[in-house]
């Protein structure tokens, strides 16, 4: 058949020689390939003690923040469980009683809330949505576990340690090593 | 008549002990071959290899032992029970069986006793190992059938046809060598090639040992011939069915058989416990034996990379290519060294 482009390339099927067919050449070039990877750099990791760095943009697990004065920051206004694409965010509001100024910094405040990891997407929606800049995604992700019920990460998990009371554990949650 | 019924307890004991140090060195070296060969294979893959359990992974094999031992001992409810405990059994005391008559060394002097290490140098050596290696492959063959799976016999039937197909280059090839050197006995083979002004039995035989040394991979069913356990034909191959520590035991004696024949093969083309520009004999015996058990060793575990480089490097060959190969190349080849070693030895030694 006449080919219909320049590019086909003509194979020679010649049958193998006696040398050929027992292999011995061929194999012992393949052998010297394997035995120079011996000396190649490996590129592994070793996973707990060393890490990958995350891209700046990395998203991660879900930080409720504080402001400078250690007072949450959330409103529960609920944006972010209206935006979470998963419906992985549920929250309960309450009101701020009087006295405890220092503790919420508007007069409204999540009780409960509580972000389902399992469900959760890692979109960053939520951080976009929340006009109050109290939620935000961090460089770590949810670490392994045996029970569903362990993923649902409620407030205690959530929430960024007070800066003017627990300043080691939250120097430690920002991820800055003293 | 007393004499005709006393034992001599003293050489029992002797022999005893190193059978004992034997199996149980050859027990441990496997164990370890299952570590080398993972690392092995992760070196030439460019990554570490086990490296958790213990530093550099050292008890990894413990580990693995550990998780097979403590595995569910399943026993297909259509299998012939009795043959199916019996095959990992026949696999692991035939390979285990071959080490009798390698010598490990020449000799110690212990409690004024002359100690051979070796546990039977008879005469027939060389027959003795082709034996037992014949029936190794009852192992696989018993196991395979005894699974009542279809994969498993046809697997089964793959490794007794190989054994058998290569078992003839074998033989073949090493007519050759025991032509050059006139006996059976490893022992006296050895010794044949420590003798000064004479080489090792590779540099008088070289084709007949890289005849062997393709032969004695078919026959240890490793890559490139490891048909048997196929497992993108075969699921599993011939332990399919088996579990827990019979299924270790299929294993391990894949490793043990790598450890003999390894040592078959140094002791028959690389002067076995023979180092090399040394007089042995100069020395005092106790040191001359550990020098040669570490030169046999050395050698040993080079052989014992070398069977991991090449599964390491090279994929299965496909079944009409592995006869092809067996039958069509190596036995002619073989055929071809013997009669030119045959006339070499007539014509030019008049012997």
């Amino acid at each position: 058949m006449q080919a219909l482009t320049n590019r086909a390339k003509i194979m020679e099927r010649k049958p193998m020689t006696f040398l050929e067919s027992i292999y011995l050449w061929n194999i012992f070039k393949g052998m010297m390939i394997t035995f120079s990877h011996i000396f190649k750099k490996q590129p592994t990791i070793h996973y707990p003690e060393q890490t990958r760095p995350f891209s700046p943009v990395f998203r991660g697990l879900h930080v409720l923040n504080r402001d400078e004065e250690g007072r949450e920051r959330c409103t529960a206004c609920g944006l972010c469980a209206v935006a979470c694409p998963a419906e992985a965010i549920t929250m309960e509001a309450a009101e701020r009683l009087p006295g405890e100024e220092n503790l919420y910094r508007e007069e409204k405040y999540a009780a409960r809330y509580e972000i389902n990891m399992l469900r959760c997407i890692f979109c960053g929606l939520c951080e976009e949505a929340c006009p109050k800049d109290a939620i935000y995604l961090s460089e770590t992700f949810a670490p392994a576990s045996f029970t569903r019920q362990s993923f649902i990460y409620g407030k205690k998990d959530l929430l960024i340690p007070d800066v003017t009371k627990q300043p080691l554990e939250f120097a430690e949650a920002k991820g800055i090593k003293n | 008549m007393t004499t005709l019924l006393a034992i001599d307890w003293a050489l029992l004991t002797e022999k005893l002990i190193l059978i004992a140090i034997i199996i149980f060195a050859s027990l441990g070296i496997a164990l370890y071959m299952t570590y080398g060969e993972r690392k092995v294979a992760g070196i030439l893959q460019d990554r570490p290899g086990p490296n958790r359990a213990g530093p550099f992974g050292i008890f990894q094999p413990f580990a693995d032992g550990l998780k097979l031992i403590m595995k569910e001992e399943i026993i297909p409810d259509t299998s012939n029970k009795a043959l199916f405990i019996l095959g990992p059994g026949l696999a692991m005391s035939a390979a285990l069986m071959t080490c009798a008559v390698v010598p490990w060394g020449d000799h110690v002097e212990l409690f004024g006793r002359n100690i051979a290490l070796q546990i039977a140098d008879i005469n027939v050596g060389i027959l003795y190992v082709f034996a037992v290696v014949s029936v190794g492959v009852y192992g696989i063959m018993i196991g395979g059938w005894a699974s009542n799976n279809k994969f498993s016999l046809l697997a089964a039937l793959r490794g007794a046809s190989q054994a058998i197909s290569y078992e003839l280059a074998m033989g073949l090839s090493l007519i050759a060598v025991l032509m050059t050197t006139g006996t059976l006995q490893l022992g006296e083979i050895v010794k044949q090639q420590m003798a000064p002004g004479h080489l090792w039995n590779i540099a008088y035989q070289p084709l007949a040992f890289i005849i062997f040394l393709v032969c004695a991979f078919a026959e240890c069913n490793r890559t490139p011939f490891d048909l048997p356990e196929a497992e993108s034909e075969l699921n599993q191959g011939y332990h399919q069915e088996y579990s827990s520590m019979k299924l270790g035991f299929y294993l391990f004696s894949e490793y043990i058989n790598m450890f003999i024949s390894s040592a078959i093969m140094v002791t028959l083309f690389f002067g076995g416990y023979d180092v090399p520009f040394l007089n042995e004999s100069l020395l005092s015996p106790n040191i001359a034996a550990l020098v040669g058990i570490i030169a046999l060793m050395t050698k040993i575990v080079c052989f014992i990379f070398f069977f991991m480089w090449v599964r390491w490097t090279i994929p299965r060959f496909r079944y009409d290519q592995l006869m092809n190969l067996g039958w069509k190349k190596l036995v002619p080849l073989a055929l071809a060294n013997m009669l030119i070693t045959g006339a070499v030895i007539l014509l030019w030694f008049n012997k």
